[in-house]
């Protein structure tokens, strides 16, 4: 009891102490900690984007004359702070989550609001948002989420210098995956670049072979605790195509050394030392800054993660990060306000051409003419069309699971490549995590 | 007065400053961790008691033994790389010669540099494509340069990085040492026509004893508890092939928010570094601290 009193006292001097200094930053008034009346938005700290979302709030209380404010954090702090202050006097009105498992944890917990009065007063709301990517802010049938930031799918960049010189072509199937692999072995050059030291890279593979070989539904159940769900034939079947991959060489032998933090991979794949690399659609962000020849010179080609034929998926799905979400706190004492805000905001146009023009590509329907005006077309509306016509939008496993799975799952796959552990082994071991 | 005041020993109010700071930053953080080992908690909220449940749950880890395993290799291998060459850089550093002085001077600068620091220095100069694991990868049996991807390797070259990053030290401890072995031993020697050889392991070896103790009780109490550049080159990886125990259980506390199962796993850690530190001492005689100085 003492502990607990002495921490939300501890939390709320905290709290107090960073609203009063994001005060003076998003314009709002220097004493704002202790006025009550405020509703306070909480994000993560983002230089590109928290401007647009300071506008955007400043004009929402220019025009209803409601006090909304602007309070953000950096990541890690940000996790901690949520969760302490959730269910106390403390909490925000509105807060930024992952969506997912992230957000379902907080549905559990009886700390976020469903919105779905709130979509059908305004049905603009989701008719605007990308299906895929609005269905990811849903627990249990019920909308807790609205998409606040753009899309970052999983994708398969290509080296379109090396496929030149080994006179191949991008794969669109499995079989040609395996194709090229052996193409590109023949002319020595590492078909795939794969930062193997860390286990999250790895997880892509599985993530899509799964996604193409069992259907989205299969890391549904996975996410659900269904028993079974992770001895799947179709899990098993991912894990052998992964086993395959790596004893045709189509990593190289050294992959296990390399590092994506200080862009082994992506350096890699950037020198044409390898012709693949499947990441998510940030590494676009990253070469442009680390290697802007490559995007320059139109080298960077990029292509949906291969079909599987005879694979229950759907080819056009897609795994990755869908967005970033708001929601609504439940005991919040300005439900109202925060809704009506979330309404009037995130679907407009001010709001959605400011994520754009920070590089972003929003998950709203109807802005193809709007990316293509701006820098990086090529890649922003493949990006958008991927995502829009997506039937399924499959979360990072490693953020839809509990921390304590994920770091499990990453650890058990990492032997998987290194055939330390056989797909079967893996299956059984990920079923007794929890 | 005075010789009263002199004959006196001194009270409790001597130790206090010590005792309160030992029990605020030593004796209350192992209890709060005995008490978290009781307990379910995921770092928020409050801590449920669930009894001896993560205790018996230590049985039933499969990574445990492995880690350990691996925690008592990392330490031997430690110890056998280390002392040797702390040994002989500190004996040859202590000469007067003024070469050795600049030379040991260069020696010492990886102490000053942080673990985080040499982490990510040595997973760039280890990177297999772009680093010198790529050029020299094939004199040292990595023709492609994979060294911390390989299962077989990887814990060799984080043992070899912590003594890069930890011999400098023990070396300073041999040199400071060697300087306090009373050069009329070494004369008396001379003059009985000792060679340089003999005089080492005749003199310098057993006055450095003690030194030896202490250096190798902190080596081997530090390889126990060594994890940050681990965590930071491999994180314990590939698969769990430099999962060592204290990384371990920082994997478990703050990667899978398993407080109670990891405090756990931080008192059986605690025990047996006490242990360790207790058997070497006594082995070794070091707690009758005998000296074996000349007119001691």
């Amino acid at each position: 009891m003492q502990r607990r009193t002495f921490l939300s006292m501890a939390t709320a001097a905290a709290l107090t102490a960073t609203v009063t200094a994001c005060g003076g930053s998003s314009g709002a008034d220097a004493e704002a900690g202790g006025d009550t009346a405020k509703v306070q938005v909480w994000a993560l700290e983002d230089a590109a984007v928290n401007p647009i979302a300071t506008s955007s709030i400043e004009a929402f209380n220019a025009a209803s004359g409601r006090q909304v404010q602007l309070v953000t954090y950096v990541n890690d702090a940000y996790k901690q702070k949520l969760q302490v202050s959730m269910g106390s006097p403390q909490a925000p009105d509105v807060f930024f989550n992952w969506g997912g498992g992230n957000l379902a944890q907080f549905v559990e917990a009886g700390q976020a609001e469903p919105l779905d009065d709130l979509i059908a007063k305004h049905p603009d709301l989701s008719s605007k948002f990308l299906p895929s990517v609005l269905e990811v802010g849903q627990v249990d049938g019920k909308q807790y989420g609205l998409p606040m930031l753009g899309v970052l799918p999983v994708v398969l960049f290509v080296n379109k210098d090396v496929f030149a010189r080994a006179a191949v072509e991008p794969p669109a199937t499995h079989a040609e995956l395996l194709t090229v692999v052996d193409a590109l072995k023949a002319k020595g050059i590492t078909p795939i670049a794969l930062a193997g030291s860390q286990g999250w890279t790895e997880l892509m593979w599985l993530e899509y072979l799964l996604d193409r070989i069992g259907g989205a539904g299969k890391f549904q159940a996975i996410v659900a605790g269904q028993d079974g769900a992770w001895q799947d034939p179709s899990v098993i079947k991912s894990l052998e195509e992964i086993q395959n991959l790596v004893k045709r060489g189509a990593f190289g032998s050294n992959y296990a050394s390399v590092n994506y933090d200080n862009q082994g991979a992506s350096k890699l794949f950037a020198t044409g030392k390898a012709a693949m690399h499947l990441m998510g659609t940030w590494d676009f962000s990253l070469q442009q800054t680390a290697n802007p020849k490559l995007i320059k010179d139109g080298k960077l080609g990029y292509v949906p993660f291969p079909a599987y034929e005879g694979g229950a998926g759907d080819p056009k799905a897609v795994v990755g990060n869908p967005s970033n979400y708001y929601s609504v706190t439940a005991n919040s004492t300005h439900k109202d306000v925060a809704e009506q805000f979330l309404a009037d905001s995130l679907t407009s146009d001010a709001y959605i051409n400011g994520l754009i023009d920070a590089g972003q590509v929003p998950a709203v329907k109807g802005i193809e003419a709007t990316l293509k005006a701006k820098p990086n077309a090529e890649f922003t509306t493949f990006t958008y069309d991927l995502v829009a016509q997506a039937p399924t939008f499959t979360q990072s496993w490693d953020q839809a699971l509990s921390p304590a799975v994920s770091a499990t799952l990453l650890t058990n796959l990492q032997k998987v490549f290194l055939d330390q552990m056989a797909p079967a082994e893996f299956a059984a071991a990920m079923a007794k995590a929890k | 007065m005075t010789t009263a005041a002199h004959r006196a020993r001194p009270g409790f109010v001597w130790a206090a400053p010590a005792v309160l700071y030992f029990a605020a930053l030593g004796i209350l953080p192992v209890g709060g961790v005995v008490y978290l080992s009781f307990t379910r908690w995921n770092g928020l909220g409050d801590p449920q008691w669930i009894g001896t449940a993560n205790w018996s749950a230590l049985a039933g880890d499969p990574e445990i033994g492995g880690s350990i395993g691996r925690t008592v290799l990392l330490t031997v291998v430690s110890w056998l790389l280390q002392t040797p060459l702390a040994l002989l850089i500190g004996v040859w550093a202590a000469g007067p010669q003024r070469n050795r002085a600049v030379l040991s001077t260069l020696f010492f600068l990886p102490l000053l540099l942080s673990s985080a620091a040499i982490a990510l220095m040595f997973v760039s100069l280890l990177d297999p494509n772009f680093g010198l694991a790529a050029d020299f990868g094939r004199y040292l049996g990595a023709p492609d340069g994979n060294f911390l991807g390989d299962p077989d390797k990887a814990l060799y070259v984080i043992a070899s990085v912590i003594a890069w990053q930890f011999v400098p030290f023990h070396t300073l401890l041999y040199q400071s040492a060697t300087r306090q072995i009373p050069a009329s031993l070494y004369e008396a020697a001379a003059i009985d026509g000792a060679t340089g050889v003999r005089q080492f392991f005749a003199i310098t070896l057993p006055q450095l004893r003690n030194t030896i103790v202490a250096s190798s009780v902190l080596m081997l109490v530090g390889s126990l508890t060594y994890f940050e550049m681990i965590l930071l080159t491999t994180k314990g990886g590939p698969g769990t092939s430099t999962r060592v125990l204290p990384l371990h259980m920082y994997l478990k506390g703050f990667d899978g928010f398993e407080m109670g199962y990891a405090s756990a796993l931080a008192v059986l850690l605690v025990l047996v570094g006490t242990l360790l530190s207790v058997v070497v001492v006594r082995l070794t005689g070091y707690h009758r601290m005998a000296s074996d100085r000349e007119g001691a």
